[in-house]
Parts: C-alpha cells; structure tokens; sequence
C-alpha cells in the first residue's frame, strides 16, 4: 500500500483544482459544476466554496449516475446499482464542468457525456479528477488534473471521502 | 470502471418477478429505490436511457388491458429495448397451441425478458420453470400483480414519506382481487397494517389468516385510517349473486366527499385504474387533491423499468461479485 494522499495533501488538490477551474471558465456563460455518483458528487459539493473563494460562483450543481450508460452492463450483471441522477436545471448553453474521483480507462468519462448529451446541450464540458491514473482504453483526457500518478492495470487507486467513507485519503493498493 | 471493485453483494439476484410474496423487504425495498433513479428520465427532453439496448421484451397478454400493457410497452421502449407484442386475438393458441409451445417459439426467436398477463393463477411461476427468458407477471388470475404492487408501495412511500407502522385500508372486491393480494404482501413486508373492507360475501373472514384486519363497516375504520386504496368493482360481479346491488354497494363502500371529511386530513385516496366514477369512487374524490390515481400511473412507469432493467441485469453473469 502506498499512501498518494493524505487528508491536507488531499485538500490542496482540491484547492489547486478550484483556483484552475476559476481561472479557465467563462465570465459570461453560467458554470454548472457536475459530479458523477458517488465520490465525484461529493467532491463537486467539495469544490463549491473553494471555487468561490477562487472568485467563481457556479450557477449550477448536480449529481450523474452514469449506471444505464456503462457499457459494461452485460458483464456487471446484478452489481449494477442504479442511483438518481439529480440535475433539476438545464445543462443546455452552461459551461459544464464534469468531477470524477478517478480518471483511469476513460469509460466512465465516455458514458457520462453519453448521459450529459442526453439532458441537453452544454456550451463546453471540462473534465476536472482528483486523480489520473493513465491506462486510459479511449481517447479522453482531463482538463484539470489534482494528481497525475503511474500505476499498473492490478493496482486500485482507492479515493476515501469523509462524507462517504469517513476519511479523507487516497491510497495505491496491489502489486506493481 | 475508476476504483473499480463491487463493495457489496447485490440485493437483487432474481432474474424473474413472479409475485412479492417470494421477496424479502430489503429486495422490495431495492426496486423501489432503483425506481427513484429511473422516474427522471420520463421527465427529461431526451425520454429514453440505453441500459437495454439490443435486448428484445415480449408483451404476452392473454388477458385484455390497456394500461399495463402500455405501461411496460413504454418502459421497456425508454430502456432502448426493441418490443414485440403477442395478443390472444391474432394468435396460434386460437389454434390449440398451449402457452409453453407458444413461450418456447418466441423464446427461439431470441427474446430475452417475457411479459406475461394471463388469466390462470401460476401461469406466470409455468413459464419461468419453462424458459432461460426473464419473466415478469403483469398480473395471473386472481394470484398476483407484483408491479401494481409495487407502484402502489412507490406512490405511497412517496406521499407519506415512510410505509412502516401505516394503516392502510383495501376497499371491495378483496376475493377475486389480485392487486388486493400482492398489495397485502407488499405491505406485510414493509411494516405497514392492512385493513380489508367489503361486503362479506366480497370480503370472507377467512383473510384474517393471511395477517389483515377484516371489517364490513367502512365508515368505523375511516378516523384510523391514512391510505385507503379503492378497488375497481367488475362490473360482470355485479350481475352475479354475490353482490348488492350498485345502488347499496356505493352507499356502504363508495368513497365520496362525506367519507372523505371523516378521513385523516392527509389521507391518501388511491386506486388501481381505470375508475368506475360515482361507484366505488366519487368523481371529486378521484380528481381532488387526496387522490393519487394519476400519480400512480407515472409511477408505474418507472417502477416497471426498474423491474425490467434489473431482471435483465440478474440474468447477466456476475463477474465482480
């Protein structure tokens, strides 16, 4: 086990990532920050005061479950768990800016523009995750990254939240 | 797919739903909490999700409906499946076909979940022994109708907040009702108390055995009461002895304004559709604002994707677990 994150290390992440996202959005399109279900829900609610402390107000804040759009459905079978999807504003015309914990072969991404095209049509998305992990299957990239870290395909990056785990740490666990 | 690992094993394994007496609460409960996922995608501009993409759902019903049938029919459209249906009118079992035959030549067509209305209780129990296809009942004889359960468990949990410790009263022709029954279990399960109420010939004291309350007297049990589902009276009964006439039926079992005075103030007034209106439901009642008939069917919706969705996910192979 190695420890990528601590909980202050962590916190600064977060930090780095809100003054990022400030300083790259629009002024004069509404900003939607979004998160999908669970833990990049939670650091999106997470970024909400950072970002204004950057000096960015999001107009906008919501929760994806990416569930029906995985393309992995027929090999999860019964462990598909299906959670709301709690976006009650129009994503059309905001600049969206899409959270995730992990960015690892990209499915998760590609499913959540699936599902986001499906709600509307935003003026741009931005991809911002804690961590990028590389090994990506498809072409997707972040545009805001907290920690970029080499790992092998048998490790797991385990992101812990306080409001879901009750700690804040990210840790590299498996063989290298 | 990020960290991908399965932190726990799945609630719901069951690749058919054949009635909620099988069912544990917590399996219940996680259908009606995946319906919450799916009731936003009827509201949203695009009214479909791919979940079921390339799966093929047949609609069986040997029995006539409108609503369940098109209930289903849309919720398996906005889970991306591909829908055929099969009716009684056009079909070979007007030829002498029996259902299982029926069942296995649509099964070799490649069909992955079967839809069954029938008329004969267990029909649905015969054809999950019979094919690899998922089955879901859309109610079979006087037996079950596990989804009407469920909706009504959704819609009430919706409402009230919570189904634990309600008291919930189930107007009319308990006998030969099957909603009355999958509702008794739906609501066993899940700590509600159940009140039958009927005419004695409609409502035997037998069903005391089955763990609800029986009365014949309506209006002693309204103050307690804070749902009151209003079964649809068959109008075929009617003209059978088993019956008052409409005239006394609707004085000591319809639900009108004056029963709805004596009423909890936040009672709910449900009913599974469609309505004989001024029989067993007033028309004020039925368009008032302790009515949830309408709700219902929205509900409907999203509690049969839910079904669909994840008796088709059970009958996947479970890799992570």
């Amino acid at each position: 086990m190695v420890l990528l994150l601590n909980a202050q290390q962590l916190q600064e992440k977060l930090e780095n990532l809100a003054r990022a996202i400030a300083a790259a959005a629009p002024r004069d399109v509404p900003v939607a920050v979004v998160g999908i279900r669970r833990r990049g829900e939670t650091l999106a609610r997470r970024l909400l005061p950072l970002l204004e402390r950057a000096g960015l107000k999001p107009a906008h804040y919501g929760a994806l479950d990416i569930t029906l759009y995985r393309d992995d459905l027929t090999t999860i079978g019964p462990s598909a768990v299906v959670r709301e999807t709690e976006i009650d504003f129009d994503i059309t015309d905001t600049w969206l800016v899409l959270v995730d914990d992990v960015l690892y072969t990209g499915r998760s991404v590609r499913a959540a523009l699936d599902a986001l095209t499906d709600l509307g049509r935003p003026k741009a998305i931005r991809l911002a995750v804690l961590v990028d992990r590389g090994l990506r299957e498809l072409p997707i990239q972040a545009d805001f990254v907290g920690l970029r870290t080499d790992t092998q395909p048998q490790q797991s990056v385990d992101v812990r939240l306080l409001e879901v785990d009750g700690v804040d740490e990210v840790e590299l666990n498996g063989r290298r | 797919m990020a960290a991908a690992k399965s932190a726990e094993r799945p609630v719901w394994t069951r690749k058919h739903l054949l009635t909620l007496a099988e069912l544990t609460p917590e399996e219940i409960l996680h259908i009606l909490d995946t319906a919450e996922g799916f009731k936003a995608v009827s509201t949203r501009s695009v009214k479909k999700v791919p979940a079921l993409r390339g799966r093929v759902v047949v609609l069986m019903f040997f029995e006539e409906s409108t609503r369940t049938r098109m209930s289903f029919e849309l919720a398996a459209q906005r889970l991306s499946a591909d829908v055929i249906e099969f009716s009684e009118k056009m079909s070979s079992t007007k030829k002498g076909e029996t259902l299982l035959d029926t069942a296995r030549n649509i099964e070799a067509m490649g069909v992955d979940i079967m839809v069954l209305r029938h008329g004969a209780a267990g029909a649905a129990n015969h054809l999950a022994q019979a094919t690899k296809c998922c089955v879901v009942n859309a109610g079979d004889g006087q037996h079950a109708h596990p989804t009407q359960a469920l909706l009504d468990l959704f819609t009430i949990r919706e409402r009230k907040g919570r189904i634990a410790g309600l008291n919930v009263a189930i107007v009319g022709d308990i006998t030969h009702s099957r909603v009355a029954r999958s509702d008794l279990r739906g609501l066993q399960k899940l700590g509600a108390h159940v009140t039958f109420v009927g005419p004695p010939t409609l409502v035997p004291k037998s069903f005391e055995k089955l763990g609800a309350r029986v009365t014949h007297d309506f209006d002693s049990i309204l103050p307690e009461m804070d749902v009151v589902n209003m079964l649809r009276i068959q109008k075929e009964r009617i003209a059978s002895n088993v019956f008052p006439s409409i005239r006394e039926y609707v004085r000591l079992f319809g639900m009108n304004s004056e029963r709805l005075k004596r009423c909890k103030p936040d009672v709910l007034i449900m009913h599974p559709g469609p309505v004989n209106r001024g029989i067993e439901l007033a028309a004020d009642v039925a368009d008032g604002p302790h009515s949830s008939i309408l709700r219902q069917v929205t509900n409907g919706l999203a509690v049969r994707m839910a079904v669909l969705f994840l008796c088709q996910q059970a009958a996947m192979p479970d890799v992570e677990a």
